[in-house]
This record gives structure tokens, C-alpha cells and sequence, in this order.
């Protein structure tokens, strides 16, 4: 077994419309892997058909080596978070920690220990229904501890949380990969998990637009040379010597926006030399995985 | 299973659930025992649908349980509510997905509910069992009847017989509340549907159309607490509660193994 998580051509529909459709991916055993989709493009549908929650379509998948049509053979080694927290309202956070640790049969004493790991030892006895958002979505984390588990399967659970909140989630995920937990975990902004996750999948509107390596796709990035030349007059010289040169060019903002690597700024600087052009700034601006992201789903 | 169960019954303790059911039990079978008390000399009903209970008949052995068993029909309302609610809210909270992800098996699920309601009911009767026999005890000098004949073994097998039976009515009634919690998955439906059938529904068709009452689920479910009556013996409300309960909690337990969990 090599991969936490392998699906093919994994299909949801209901009714008419494709929640999921054909997706093909892997998660590698022991690392974090970023679930990164706008809001209703199949995510939380994926997870659960991971978790035996909902049937199929089509398409198979394994998670830890066993296929999704037999939950209870790695259920037990995977903890779980699905789409936000959600407790008995009236009991407090400690007992419905222990209301999950009957039903698993984990140890009671396991309860402490969570609670204090995730910042709820003060507020362990507290009734559910009295927390905040944040406190919430921790318990819902400390839930999906509870069997110590291989597989850590988080949907959006920096959703409400503050950037301190969000800080902490990444800190734990950090922590847990390095302990050699494997972590799926989803959002629907890139920026939260380029700098976790070492491999993303990314969705849109059910479809899996991208699976691999986080490095592989800022590898797939391409930077934008901007160039301002001293006197306006001279833009379109520039623009002709980019275009000459092979370079996707276009004129904006009194500068030339030329579609290459930062390596080819001296090429370019010396060839505007040469032509009797001198820049008053050259600069490279490399878009975020953000913006690749929004590029490629089109948005 | 038991796993499952224990993870109930936790739910079950909590405090405010708790506490306000046995109150309410407790207060219930105290009214109605002592009413049937109280009343025994007046000449005027004092027992079910206005039936008279001298202290002659509360003299004999069956005086023992006439207050226990009368509550029974509350009992089952009490499980029915309460486990309608224990079914349904797991969608509402959205909390099922939790289950699931721990205990896969969804008829391990259904089943250790199951077990905890049924030890829910055997709790219910063994408070309106405490609180009946002692309120009946306590009046029985002030109503003028004697108790010698409550201590005697036919009196005991009696009692053991009649917990039984209150505990089959009111089992009756939880596995109705649970069938319902788990086709309508919300509470409120759910509780409001089992109140509305069984409390108004029955009673208005039972009362019109007096030959449909040996078909109604609660009259029937009820009619074993009472060891049977003289229009519908116990053997048919026997046959007929377990008839329907089986068929119906088959359905919903087909429904709750194959139904997308995507609350
Ligand atoms: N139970 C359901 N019935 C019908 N449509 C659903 C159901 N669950 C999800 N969908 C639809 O499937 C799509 C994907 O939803 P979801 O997986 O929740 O997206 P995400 O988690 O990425 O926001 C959405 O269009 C949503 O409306
Ligand atoms: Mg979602």
C-alpha cells in the first residue's frame, strides 16, 4: 500500500446533475494533501463517499489499501471531520468526546488528552450549545483524533476560525504529518494549504483539474516580466522587441507586461539597450498559487 | 452493539432529559394511583374510561398492580416522544455522520439504539412500578381497602406478570416512536405524527367506529399492558402490535441500511 486515499473515475449524481464526475486521484501515505475547490464543487460529496457515508455512482476507490465498498475495514484507523462540527447540543464537549469514544471503543482517558490538544481543557465541561464557532470546530478536530488515526480526513476546518485559529490548525496538521499521520484535508481557498500541503487535488464544478505535487504545479507557473520605460513614447519599441524575441506581450499601466521567466530580465534589459531604450524599472511578478489556481478554474 | 448502546444510553443521562422524565413519570403515576384511591368510595368512575374500582376489587390480589398499570398508556407516549426524538435528531444534528464514521455497521447502530431504548423502558416501569405500589399502599387505609391479600403469590405473579406487560406496551410504543424518528428524520414531525395518531386519531376512530379499535396500533399496543379487554383479547393485541412493529421497523431499518447519510 503506497496511497492513503487512490479514487478512479469516482462518480456521484444526483438526479440530473454531477456532484463528482470521473474523478481520478491519489493521496500519498504519510503526507498532507491539500482538497482545494470553490464552494459546491464536490468536495464534501467526495469525502463522504471516502467515509461510506453515501453510495457511489460509478467508480471505485481504496482508502489505507481497502476499498470505499467496506468502510469498517479502515474506518477504525481513519478519524474524520465532515463538512463543520456537529454535537449534541446539550451535552457537554467532554461527553460527546465520550459518546464517540463508546461507540469506538477508545479509551475514555483518551478524552483529556484531546481535549487539552486542541485548547478545550478549560471548557471541556461546558455544554456544547455554549461554545463558539471556533471552540466548535476544534472539538470537531479533537473528534477526529480520538482513534490516533493513520488517515486525517478534515473538511474545511479553518472555516470560522480567526487567523490565529487558522494558524493553530496548521501548526496541529504540521505536527501530525510529521508524527507520519496522513492528511486530506479541504478548502475552498488555495492560500490556506499551499504551504502545508505537498500535494494538491484541485476541483471545479466536479471535476479534477489537478492532482499532483504542490512543487509541480508553482513549477507550471509562469511569471510576468513588467517593464517601464523611461519615456512612454518608447512602449511600443519594447513591445516589438518582446514580440520579436517570441514573448506573449501586451502594453498596460505605461509599462510592457511580457509573459516570461525572471532569467530572460537581462536578455530583455540588454536588448532594450541595444535599441536605444532604457528602463526605469523592470520587475518580475510571480502570480500565487492563487492566481494559477483562479487561471486554470476561471475565475 | 453494546458499544453502541453504552454511546446511547451516555445521551440519555444527560440531566435535563433525564430528570424531567422521570419527574413527569413519577407525577403521573402519583396522580392517577391516587385518583383511583380517593374516589374509591364516591360511587363515580375512578378508573380507565370512567370504569368504577370499588375498594372491594382494590381488596384483591389484582388492587396490587390497578395503579401501576393504568399509567401505561403515558408510558408508551413518554418512550414514543423520547425516541422519536433519539432517531430523528441524529439527521437534524447532522451527528449520524459522526456514527457512521465510528461504528460503520448501520444495524449495529439501529440495534444498540434499540437495546438502549429498551433499557429506558424497563427504567420508565420500574418508576411507575415503585411510585404506583407505594402511593396504592399508602391510601389504601383511607380508602377502605385491605391489602392482606396483595402479599400473596397470586398477587406477586401478578406483578411480575403485569411489569411484562407494561414493559412490552411501552417497548411497544418506543420501537413505534423510533420507526417514526427514522422515516421522517426531524423530531418535531416525528413527535407531533405518533402524538396526533395515537393520543386524538385513535381515540376519535376508536370511538366512532367502534369495530375498527381491534386494528389500531396504540389501542392495541396499550390493550397488552392491560393483560387484554373484554372486546379485544391480549393473544390478538399480542399478534397484531408485533405484526405491525415488525413490518414497519423492517421498512425503516431497509431504508436507514441503504439512504445516502449526506446530512
Ligand atoms: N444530497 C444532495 N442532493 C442533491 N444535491 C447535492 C446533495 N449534496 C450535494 N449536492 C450538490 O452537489 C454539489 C457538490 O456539493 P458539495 O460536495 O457539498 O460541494 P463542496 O463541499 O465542494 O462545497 C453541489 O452542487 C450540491 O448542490
Ligand atoms: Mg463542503
Amino acid at each position: 500500500m503506497t496511497s492513503a486515499i487512490s479514487v478512479t473515475d469516482l462518480t456521484k449524481v444526483y438526479g440530473e446533475r454531477s456532484a463528482l464526475s470521473h474523478a481520478t486521484f491519489e493521496v500519498p501515505l504519510g503526507t498532507v494533501c491539500g482538497f482545494v475547490g470553490p464552494n459546491g464543487s464536490g468536495k464534501t460529496t467526495t469525502i463522504r463517499m471516502l467515509l461510506g457515508l453515501i453510495s457511489p455512482t460509478g467508480g471505485t476507490g481504496t482508502v489505507l489499501g481497502e476499498s470505499i465498498s467496506h468502510p469498517e475495514r479502515y474506518l477504525p484507523q481513519v478519524g474524520a471531520m465532515i463538512e463543520g462540527p456537529a454535537f449534541y447540543p446539550g451535552l457537554s464537549g467532554a461527553e460527546n468526546l465520550k459518546v464517540l469514544a463508546s461507540l469506538g471503543g477508545f479509551p475514555k482517558e483518551r478524552v483529556a488528552t484531546l481535549l487539552e490538544k486542541v485548547g478545550l481543557e478549560d471548557r471541556g465541561g461546558s455544554k456544547y450549545k455554549t461554545y463558539s464557532l471556533g471552540m466548535k470546530q476544534r472539538l470537531g478536530i479533537a473528534a477526529a483524533l480520538l482513534p490516533d488515526p493513520k488517515l486525517l480526513v478534515l473538511d474545511e476546518p479553518t472555516n470560522g476560525l480567526d487567523p490565529s485559529g487558522i494558524q493553530e490548525v496548521r501548526n496541529l496538521i504540521k505536527d501530525l504529518a510529521s508524527e507520519g499521520t496522513s492528511v486530506f484535508v479541504s478548502s475552498h481557498l488555495l492560500s490556506e494549504l499551499e504551504m502545508i500541503a505537498e500535494s494538491l487535488v484541485m476541483l471545479r464544478e466536479g471535476k479534477v483539474l489537478f492532482a499532483g505535487r504542490t512543487k509541480d504545479l508553482l513549477a507550471a507557473q509562469i511569471a510576468t516580466l513588467v517593464a517601464q520605460p523611461e519615456f512612454t513614447v518608447d512602449l511600443n519599441k519594447l513591445l516589438d522587441i518582446a514580440i520579436r524575441h517570441g514573448r506573449e506581450a501586451s502594453v498596460g499601466d505605461g509599462a510592457v507586461h511580457i509573459v516570461a521567466d525572471a532569467d530572460w530580465g537581462a536578455t530583455f534589459n540588454r536588448l532594450a539597450f541595444n535599441a536605444g531604450v532604457t528602463l526605469s524599472a523592470l520587475t518580475v511578478t510571480q502570480p500565487t498559487l492563487e492566481e494559477t489556481f483562479f487561471e486554470m478554474t476561471g475565475e | 452493539m453494546f458499544n453502541v448502546m453504552r454511546a446511547e444510553l451516555r445521551k440519555l443521562r444527560r440531566p435535563t432529559l433525564l430528570v424531567s422524565t422521570i419527574l413527569v413519570v413519577a407525577v403521573l403515576t402519583a396522580l392517577f394511583t391516587s385518583i383511583v384511591y380517593l374516589r374509591a368510595n364516591s360511587g363515580q368512575g375512578n378508573g380507565q374510561r370512567g370504569e368504577i374500582i370499588s375498594p372491594a376489587i382494590l381488596s384483591q390480589a389484582a388492587g396490587l398492580v390497578y395503579g401501576f398499570k393504568i399509567v401505561s398508556f403515558f408510558l408508551g407516549i413518554t418512550a414514543l416522544c423520547v425516541f422519536a426524538s433519539q432517531t430523528a435528531q441524529e439527521y437534524t444534528l447532522g451527528t449520524l455522520r459522526n456514527l457512521l464514521v465510528r461504528q460503520p455497521s448501520r444495524m449495529k447502530i439501529l440495534s444498540g439504539k434499540y437495546l438502549s431504548m429498551v433499557i429506558f423502558a424497563i427504567a420508565l416501569v420500574t418508576i411507575d412500578a415503585i411510585v404506583a405500589i407505594s402511593v396504592s399502599y399508602g391510601l389504601a387505609p383511607h380508602a377502605k381497602v385491605t391489602t392482606t391479600a396483595w402479599f400473596t403469590s397470586t398477587a406477586l405473579s401478578l406483578l411480575g406478570r403485569t411489569f411484562i406487560n407494561v414493559l412490552l406496551t411501552t417497548i411497544a410504543f418506543g420501537t413505534f416512536g423510533m420507526i417514526l424518528g427514522l422515516l421522517f428524520r426531524s423530531p418535531i414531525s416525528a413527535i407531533s405524527t405518533g402524538v396526533i395518531w395515537s393520543l386524538i386519531l385513535e381515540t376519535i376512530l376508536g370511538g366512532v367506529v367502534s369495530s375498527t379499535q381491534k386494528w389500531l396500533p396504540g389501542q392495541n399496543f396499550d390493550n397488552i399492558a392491560q393483560g387484554g379487554s373484554l372486546t379485544v383479547s391480549y393473544q390478538w393485541s399480542m399478534g397484531i402490535s408485533a405484526a405491525y412493529l415488525v413490518v414497519g421497523f423492517a421498512i425503516v431499518a431497509i431504508l436507514f441500511k441503504r439512504r445516502d447519510v449526506a446530512n
